[in-house]
């Protein structure tokens, strides 16, 4: 990014990093994004929701991995060579958790600025986890609401 | 001379308070009647060590008083007194002097001499009541006559310096002993642009006026022996040489300025040398990963892409084992908190006129440095009142048909993702009336309004139940029940209490375990690995079909010898995929927690080794039946059985919940 970019963008904007899930993008705050991360095999941990595929060593951290196509509902697929695992952060209950996601593919790093930046409608489901939908050129982002990822209110909204 | 002596300050007081814990149990085993000459020797040699090492740092408060300790432990060692009761107790004391003699030169003030002085006296009348000693073989010649004179010729080896002593310290020594005309000799000393400063080459002869024995005199010069010619004469008339500088100033300086440095509060760690040898041995290996990827690197081509790979995976693999062993090296065994109690116990029993018998256990249970040294508070705090309020006197005991002497007990364990303290007491248990009474008085509770016990055992813990004069009103606990558990919170702790009215009062403390390290067995369930903490397992057998059992179609139970053990399937508690391996290729692994014990089928046992347990709830949350994770030498997650968990989920619930999704 160049320095005349920079100063396009409007004081609200944001910065996101989108990744592809089941043919949608989806976009998290990139200020959540620790780092990105080669799939490799996890630790299964029992007695756990289906879309905790275990834990992971992360440097000496136990990092738990959630499936988000499974954490969503959506149509299983085989991992391929493009999917990736985006470790975040996540503030709930006062406190940092470092979480991996599984996803397709990342995509892209946008700027959105609030005025591109929309309240999801109503539309149930995956609801829980959307926390406004962006407008990208003629593209439609969804912001995910990362810090419900692990909650278990949100569990109740997930349906298979 | 250029060898700051304030570096060695630190050990000295380590190892000092080392030495008198050490002579404090020791003393307390004769106490109690083990008057053994082992016992006896070690409470001798750490006071022993304790005088050299006061006497070379300059501590002559310290080294004055383990003298005379010292002088009537030896005489005790050669049976020429008696360890009973009065002694012992002076020399308690004369430990609990030192200590705080210790700590005041530990932080560079004076001493405070009020307290110490009159048992420094008690020890040297001691000493003197009992002059009965007989010479001892070794003894050279027995006590000289008072104000003899004593003629020492010191001539130290030039390397006397190399071996960190000074002569300065032995001239000090000699100068506690009475007056002294000291001489000195520079016949060897060269001319200034040939001295080598770290040689010794002055000689010198001292006329030591002292009442003091030749022994003593020889005493001074017991640790440098191989460095020294000394010749010591005793003559009982008249001057020998001329007087000479008291202090050869030139050595002298150094030392003084090296004895006023500031002492560093950093705070240091005794390690054990295992510990110190696994990361010499990591970084060896370290070094040899490292040559290896230096060498790939200056020969590279894509046929060693692989090489590469395996070199780089290597060098992951050491540095967290080394980061892991470093981490290590801050656990320290519960045992050095539990260490003061004995003592205490001791003293306040009989200050309270209560027979109480403590009992230690889990003292190997390794936690942080930090979580020990901020433990040991609240734990005094609830061993006091178990003694003062929970242990009834030995009369009432008896008339209520329990045994005169009452019990405490301090327990250590891992459990759950979690270290567990429990400080116990067979005594009265805590009165709920009054409880009752004092939180309606402070309005925690309603009049009338139903209160479940425990949560009326928590009040005590609240601020209002912790103030003086609720001691005297509540007959069970009362005073700072409030700090014990503000305490355990900064550790992110809970504490927690237990009551059976008549029976006891157990107080259980918890500590997360976020760096505690469990040795652990290795073991395969379903071709996962996991470890299961060792200090649970009992014992491992092959399965015999034949010896398990069904009850009413339901609870699996295995006959092992005369017990009837009920199965755990973790396989299946856990709802880990694939076929379960036939019972008879199957290892029962007979595992005991919470009192209880059960069979776990396991498919293999593979190694045993130290883990650093990690929790899953940094960054998920707690799972039933693990109390946390582990990274093995491969760089794999392995799951940390939860004993006590696992048999909760098996044995309470009747049937293995379902581990899909929500």
């Amino acid at each position: 990014m160049n320095g005349s970019a920079m100063d396009l963008q409007a004081a609200d904007a944001a910065q996101f990093l989108t990744f592809l899930l089941d043919g949608e993008e989806y976009g998290v705050d990139i200020l959540r994004v620790q780092e990105l991360k080669a799939w490799d095999s996890v630790t299964p941990l029992p007695n756990t929701p289906a879309w905790v595929l275990g834990v992971i060593n992360l440097r000496g951290l136990i990092v738990p991995i959630v499936d988000l196509r499974k954490r969503f509902g959506l149509r299983e697929v085989a991992y391929g060579a493009t999917t990736v695992v985006v470790v975040l952060k996540l503030e709930a209950g006062g406190r940092t958790r470092i979480v991996g996601v599984v996803v397709d593919a990342v995509s892209d790093v946008y700027n959105v600025g609030a005025a591109d930046r929309k309240a999801p409608p109503d539309v149930g489901g995956t609801n829980a986890f959307v926390r406004e939908l962006a407008t990208v050129g003629d593209k439609m982002v969804i912001l995910l609401d990362i810090d419900a990822l692990l909650g278990e209110a949100a569990d109740a909204a997930t349906t298979h | 001379m250029s060898i700051d002596l304030s570096m060695f300050h630190r050990t000295f007081f380590e190892e000092s308070g080392e030495g008198l814990s050490l002579m404090e149990s020791g003393l307390l085993g004769l106490r109690d009647g083990a008057e053994d000459a082992d016992t006896v020797n070690a409470v001798f040699r750490a006071a022993h060590s304790i005088k050299g090492g006061a006497g070379t740092f300059g501590f002559t408060a310290i080294a004055q008083l383990t003298h005379s300790m010292e002088t009537l432990l030896d005489e005790v060692r050669s049976q020429a007194r008696r360890a009973d009761g009065e002694l012992v107790d002076l020399l308690l004391f004369g430990v609990d002097a030192l200590g705080s003699l210790l700590r005041s030169a530990e932080r560079g003030e004076a001493p405070d001499m009020t307290e110490v002085d009159p048992i420094r006296q008690a020890l040297e009348a001691m000493v003197q009541q009992g002059g009965s000693r007989p010479p001892l073989p070794a003894e050279p010649v027995p006590a000289a006559p008072a104000a003899a004179r004593i003629v020492v010729d010191i001539a130290p080896h030039p390397e006397l310096f190399a071996s960190g002593n000074d002569p300065y310290r032995l001239l000090r020594e000699l100068e506690a002993l009475g007056r002294c005309d000291t001489e000195v000799f520079t016949d060897r000393l060269p001319g200034f642009h040939e001295m080598d400063p770290e040689v010794a080459y002055l000689r010198w002869r001292v006329v030591v006026h002292t009442g003091a024995s030749e022994r003593d005199v020889a005493d001074v010069f017991e640790w440098v022996t191989d460095q020294c010619d000394v010749q010591i004469t005793a003559t009982p008339a008249t001057p020998v040489a001329g007087p000479a500088a008291a202090e050869p100033a030139a050595i002298a300086k150094p030392v003084r300025a090296a004895a006023g440095t500031d002492h560093g509060q950093a705070g240091s760690i005794r390690v054990k040398t295992e510990k110190i040898d696994a990361l010499i041995n990591l970084v060896g290996e370290l070094v040899i990963t490292q040559s290896m990827l230096g060498e790939l690197g200056q020969h590279f081509d894509m046929t060693r892409l692989e090489a590469l790979r395996e070199g780089l995976a290597q060098l992951e693999r050491n540095t967290r084992e080394l980061q892991e062993n470093v981490i290590g090296i801050r656990m320290v065994p519960v045992g050095l908190a539990f260490s003061r109690f004995p003592r205490m116990v001791h003293d306040v029993s009989r200050q309270l006129k209560k027979d109480v018998q403590l009992t230690l256990s889990g003292e190997q249970t390794e936690l942080d440095k930090t979580v020990i040294e901020r433990i040991g508070d609240p734990l005094v705090h609830l061993v006091r009142n178990a003694l003062d309020h929970g242990i009834e006197s030995p009369e009432v005991r008896s008339a209520q048909g329990k045994p005169a002497q009452g019990r405490v007990a301090l327990n250590a364990f891992h459990r759950g993702g979690e270290i567990f303290i429990e400080v116990s007491d067979d005594g009265n248990g805590l009165d709920k009336a009054r409880i009752r009474r004092k939180a309606e008085a402070r309005g925690l509770v309603a009049a009338g309004e139903p209160v479940a016990d425990e949560r009326l055992y928590d009040l005590i813990f609240e601020p209002g139940f912790s103030t003086a004069d609720t001691v005297s009103d509540l007959s069970g606990r009362g005073v700072g029940m409030d700090v014990v558990r503000s305490n355990i919170k900064e550790l992110g702790g809970t504490v927690g209490v237990r009551t059976r009215p008549g029976l006891g009062t157990t107080f259980t403390i918890r500590l997360p375990l976020t760096l505690a390290i469990l040795d652990g067995q290795l073991l395969r369930i379903a071709g996962q690995t996991f470890v299961a903490p060792l200090v649970s397992m009992v014992e491992t057998v092959r399965v015999n079909p034949a010896m398990v059992g069904r009850v009413a179609g339901q609870a699996e139970l295995y006959r092992l010898r005369d017990e009837y053990l009920p199965v755990l399937r973790p396989q299946r508690l856990f709802g880990l995929p694939g076929r379960e391996a036939p019972l008879h290729e199957s290892l029962l692994m007979v595992v005991e927690a919470d009192g209880r014990r059960a069979g776990m089928l396991v498919d293999e046992l593979t190694a045993q080794q130290q883990v650093v347990i990690k929790s899953l709830e940094t960054n998920f949350r707690p799972v039933p039946g693990l109390s946390g994770a582990t990274i093995l030498g491969d760089g794999t997650v392995a799951l940390i059985l939860d004993v006590a968990g696992v048999m909760g989920l098996g044995l309470d619930r009747g049937e293995p919940p379902v581990a899909a999704a929500a």
